[in-house]
């Protein structure tokens, strides 16, 4: 019975800090999130090649570490604690996972290698017009000629589609409804029909883009896992990456947290610091209480994660919504406690703001994983 | 991370497994309130606490030379898990195997040890808690009870309130003033002292639930030996805390074990009535079942870190703080899912049913072991090392 990280762990998490308070610090952030591409192809090398993050849940086989999805949360935590700008969630957490899931042994050979060296960008493209993450929500056809496939749709949303080298596509067959007739597809960005455009966001710290296919054409090969079967994949791959994002979420709030209580303890106001003042000395608690419980979720659905066992369907969206609402939480309440500053461009608190509500929308907001929490508890 | 017990603690669980069912009488409910009604509950805790006792299942994690079974941590968990499984009744003497006990073993000299602890196991002790007072609640140490020495005894004037069970317990553990001179926390000690005597009087109180658990109690000039002070005279503010943090963090491994089983009534009485296709219904169990799971998920942390040797410390006040909020909510939304059903009471007096009575008792959980206000005080200053409030200036008042 051990509930904790191990110090091979707590020593990953440590490395991660350093890496990112000073390769990731505030003012490279700022400027790469002020890049239409966001991100800096340095920082991603040597993210890739000197730590070799990209290649940790790989397996060795395909050119990765061979660690387990807890360390995958303990890098996503640090990352969310400094709001990293970097395609790290859209090539690991989402495209790299979608290949462990579902993809054949050829497309892990050729694609996993890439992603693991940090010389690939992938991404999964999901969601359409309706922001939808359930099944209805893909409504991109594909069509069946010879060998080959036929896709057409316009998807949106997609995490990092305007800088991906490959880019996995949900579309479903013509005619088909709810979650039958989902297949997903591996389609080269530079593929003829398909075209691109970079969104503006919010939260400049994570790229999304609109993806037009319009008679784009892939071989047969391009077909990930089996032909109109693919949803029970998505659904494993949204889990996945919801536990990621949740973990991402806890480092966000847990600075944010810090951030709070840093600043309650030096402000003076009425000849005290603010900190003494019950209503902000009681929002910290609150604030408190939140991380420690969005930890306690999060880090047990990493671990349900790498066993990959039956718990993995109920914790990771319980873990994503909860996280998300706390994250949340933590941002505002840490802006309510600067005042005026806080407001300001110039501190870093819009940055957490902003990702915790992009973070929260994104895979689905809190009430859409409450709900398949409901379903997947018998309700 | 692993969350295996290991193959002896798996062993020891399916001899409690074993014992539990040939032992307890079928047919318990999840609350005792609903196999029993009244005398008859009464008589079957304590019949079922003296058969734990002959079982050897008293005391289990506690050393053996006081009596207990000296098992691990690890099987007091597995121990509270069975029992809880099986929908036994909860424990009698919380106060005194769950709190004086621990307090003395840490605290006790060993003749004090060798004195008491046997007794709280033996059933022949049983005890209440004497902090509060009516102008001293939050602000405990403000306590106005005071204890001075008349040759070998203490003599104790004051009164106490809201103290729970002391209309059953014979031994109180009752903080008093000392040193009248001493900054107010400096001059407190902590005293055992026998309940049947002249000088003490106990008035029960009826709570809001209809029940009189707690109650006044008055001293006056009551006494016990002076040998009787835990952790030393004047020394009792430290040992009162410890004793708090035993209040506040005692079940946080296993509480969620109740608190799902509860929730599992609740769905069942939302499915019965309907309720589960409204879509904010179904929000509000998902979120409840969050909230227990994570209770789950923290409780393996907590125990971790027990493991661990490291003690309770103010952290405890998180799961507190977590686990009385979260049971106000859950109690909410069981009520609104019953409708006017929550309000009709069956049968004779005011006799609730499990969940009525859950849901006014909520009402003190955030209270007692400290408000939650108080908590959130603990968990800014002694966690999060937030400044503490400023006194306010005495020359103002006068
Ligand atoms: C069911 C039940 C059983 C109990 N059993 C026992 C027992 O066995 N033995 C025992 O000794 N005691 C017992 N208590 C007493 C309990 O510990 C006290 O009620 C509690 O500590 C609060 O004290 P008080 O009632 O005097 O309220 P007060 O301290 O007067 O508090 C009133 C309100 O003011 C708030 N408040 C007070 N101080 C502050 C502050 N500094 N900052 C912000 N808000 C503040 C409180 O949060 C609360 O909302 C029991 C209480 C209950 C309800």
């Amino acid at each position: 019975m051990n509930f904790a990280f191990s110090d091979e762990q707590e020593e990953l998490k440590k490395s991660a800090r350093r890496f990112c308070e000073e390769q990731y610090s505030s003012e490279t952030v700022r400027r790469i999130m002020e890049t239409e591409s966001g991100v800096d192809e340095e920082l991603w090398t040597r993210m890739a090649q000197e730590l070799g993050w990209q290649a940790m849940i790989i397996p060795e086989e395909y050119g990765g570490a061979g660690f387990g999805y807890i360390e995958l949360i303990v890098l996503m935590e640090e990352m969310g604690r400094a709001v990293v700008a970097a395609p790290f969630f859209s090539t690991v957490c989402l495209a790299a996972n979608t290949l462990l899931v579902a993809g054949s042994d050829e497309q892990k050979q050729e694609l996993l290698p890439g992603i693991a060296e940090g010389t690939r960008i992938a991404t999964l493209a999901l969601t359409e017009e309706s922001g939808r993450w359930d099944a209805d929500g893909v409504m991109a056809t594909y069509s069946k000629n010879g060998g080959d496939y036929t896709l057409n749709g316009k998807k949106m949303y997609v995490v990092d589609g305007h800088t991906a080298n490959t880019i996995i596509v949900a579309a479903r067959a013509e005619g088909s409804t709810g979650e039958d007739g989902v297949s997903l597809f591996v389609v080269d960005a530079e593929a003829s029909g398909l075209s691109r455009r970079p969104l503006q966001t919010m939260d400049q710290t994570r790229k999304q883009a609109e993806v037009t296919l319009d008679g784009v054409s892939v071989a047969g090969s391009a077909l990930v896992g089996e032909e109109g079967n693919a949803w029970l994949a998505v659904t494993k791959v949204m889990d996945l990456a919801s536990v990621a994002l949740a973990a991402e979420q806890v480092g966000g709030a847990q600075m944010c947290l810090d951030m709070s209580v840093d600043y309650a303890k030096v402000r003076v106001q009425f000849g005290r610091p603010i900190g003494s003042f019950q209503a902000i000395k009681h929002k910290c608690a609150d604030m408190l209480v939140e991380v420690e419980s969005a930890k306690s979720a999060a880090y047990y659905a990493g671990w349900a994660a790498r066993e990959d066992n039956e718990e993995l369907p109920i914790t990771a969206p319980l873990a994503k919504a909860y996280c998300s609402e706390a994250y949340f939480h933590c941002a505002a309440e840490n802006i309510q406690i600067h005042g005026g500053i806080g407001f300001t461009w110039e501190h870093d608190a819009h940055l957490y703001f902003k990702r915790a509500k992009s973070s929260e929308l994104m895979l689905g907001d809190p009430s859409y994983h409450r709900e398949l929490l409901a379903q997947r508890i018998g309700l | 991370m692993d969350f295996d017990y290991g193959p002896e603690v798996e062993a020891f669980r399916a001899e409690v497994r074993d014992w539990l069912e040939a032992n307890l009488p079928a047919g318990q409910e999840d609350s005792i309130r609903e196999t029993f009604a009244g005398d008859e509950r009464d008589t079957f805790m304590r019949d079922w606490e003296a058969k734990l006792r002959d079982a050897g299942y008293i005391g289990i994690a506690w050393p053996k030379e006081y009596g207990g079974r000296g098992l691990s941590t690890l099987e007091l968990l597995v121990f509270n898990e069975e029992m809880v499984k099986a929908r036994a009744p909860q424990r009698l003497n919380f106060f005194g195997e769950g709190l004086v006990g621990p307090t003395i073993m840490q605290w006790g000299t060993e003749d004090q040890k060798k004195e008491f602890l046997p007794k709280i196991l033996s059933g022949e002790h049983v005890w209440c808690q004497g902090f509060s007072e009516p102008n001293a609640g939050s602000d405990l140490a403000s306590l106005a009870t005071k204890a001075e020495l008349d040759g070998d005894e203490w003599v104790i004037t004051g009164q106490k309130v809201w103290t729970t069970v002391a209309q059953y317990a014979n031994w109180c553990f009752v903080l008093a003033r000392t040193d009248p001179e001493a900054k107010k926390h400096e001059g407190i000690s902590y005293l055992l002292v026998p309940m049947d005597q002249p000088g003490i009087e106990v008035r029960p109180l009826k709570q809001m639930t209809g029940d009189s658990e707690f109650n006044e109690v008055f001293f006056d000039e009551a006494r016990c030996p002076a040998e009787n002070v835990i952790g030393g005279v004047n020394n009792g503010w430290k040992v009162a805390m410890t004793t708090l943090g035993f209040e506040r963090g005692g079940s946080v491994t296993t509480s969620y074990l109740r608190f799902s089983r509860e929730l599992r009534r609740v769905i069942e009485i939302a499915q019965k009535f309907g309720k589960t296709k409204d879509p904010l219904v179904r929000q509000d169990l998902a979120s409840h079942f969050t909230e227990v799971e994570i209770m789950r998920y923290s409780g393996y942390r907590t125990l971790t870190s027990v493991l661990a040797g490291k003690p309770p410390g103010p952290e405890s006040s998180i799961s507190k703080l977590y686990w009385s909020e979260y049971h106000q909510r859950v109690l909410k939304t069981m009520m609104d899912i019953r409708g006017l059903d929550g309000e009709i009471i069956e049968g004779e007096g005011y006799e609730l049913d499990q969940f009525q009575y859950a849901y006014l008792f909520g009402r003190s959980e955030v209270i007692y072991a400290g408000t939650s206000q108080i908590q959130r005080n603990i968990i800014g200053e002694r966690v999060l090392g937030l400044p503490r409030e400023p006194k306010p200036e005495k020359s103002l008042s006068s």
